[in-house]
């Protein structure tokens, strides 16, 4: 008796955990697209008829077994990069992803050089 | 060393104007005809009067297939729909009809109302379907050649300038 309950017990705490866990997921993907035909909303915080239908996409999609990756790289074929807030690594914008990088060290440098010099003079 | 970093405060400074005057003159509102020149992908979409579905490959039997999203509540669709009942007449094209998250005693009294276009009607209650056509708003339409490549995509009614665009796709004009 004490074991069918402790295994009850076990039973509802990984099942609650596991929903929370797909529920955070959910989340993390409708605030990661964009409501094509809202005003800077993403599919998250939108009503409109679009971001409840792709919601409902999404879900059946997580259903389905695919992967967060898997499922932006279906919206975006669909609908191209612009869907998707935080854009995917490729030909067209790898210079967005570099060159906030490549102004930081040369920046660094810059500042390095000007107080070494200062520093130098007095 | 002065000289360099000036120089590369100047190029950083030209870069940024560059970017802020490319940007400023590209048109930002967004349409999905970056689906144009891709093949639609296997769909199977529910018949309008009974519960068999339609898988997209059969509209390979189609020389040509237009695809139009359409619901009677919706106001736009109205207004293109005499240039569907012009597309009937043309030989090579079937006109596949998908009927978006509509009821279906509306949508009828809407074909009965204004003439079927559709060789082919389909429904898509929850608009899910759509999703995988790339579809935001209705009504949009998308042109499909034998090999069920995308040739064109029309966002919004159709008017006339796309109705001559059609006959010229599919060698009818």
């Amino acid at each position: 008796m004490k074991n069918n309950l402790f295994f009850l017990i076990f039973v509802i705490f990984f099942t609650s955990l596991s929903a929370q866990e797909k529920s955070m997921e959910k989340n993390k993907i409708f605030k990661n697209l964009r409501c094509l035909v809202c005003q800077g909303q993403s599919i998250s915080d939108s009503n409109s008829d679009f971001a409840q239908t792709v919601k409902l996409v999404v879900n059946d999609l997580i259903e389905e077994g695919k992967t967060e990756e898997e499922i932006y790289s279906f919206m975006a074929e669909k609908y191209g990069d612009w869907i998707i807030y935080k854009p995917q690594l490729n030909r067209q914008n790898f210079m967005l992803w570099f060159l906030p990088y490549a102004f930081l060290i040369g920046g660094g440098l810059i500042i390095f050089y000007l107080i070494r010099k200062k520093r130098e003079k007095t | 060393m002065q000289k360099l970093i000036k120089s590369i405060i100047t190029i950083i400074f030209i870069f940024i104007i560059m970017i802020f005057y490319i940007s400023l003159g590209k048109d930002n509102s967004y349409d999905t005809v970056n689906l144009v020149g891709k093949k639609l992908d296997s769909i199977e979409i529910q018949s309008f009067n009974n519960e068999k579905f339609v898988n997209t490959k059969s509209f390979k039997d189609n020389s040509f297939t237009l695809i139009n999203f359409w619901a009677s509540w919706c106001g736009p669709c109205r207004a293109e729909h005499p240039i569907l009942m012009n597309l009937k007449e043309s030989k090579s094209l079937i006109l596949v009809g998908v009927n978006f998250k509509d009821k279906k005693k509306n949508a009828k009294n809407f074909l009965e109302d204004l003439g079927n276009p559709y060789g082919i009607l389909l429904k898509d209650e929850s608009g899910k379907k759509s999703i995988n056509f790339g579809i935001y708003g209705i009504p949009e339409s998308i042109l499909l050649n034998k090999e069920l490549v995308i040739i064109e995509k029309f966002v919004g009614p159709l008017v006339e300038e796309d109705y001559e665009k059609i006959l010229e796709e599919i060698g009818e004009k």
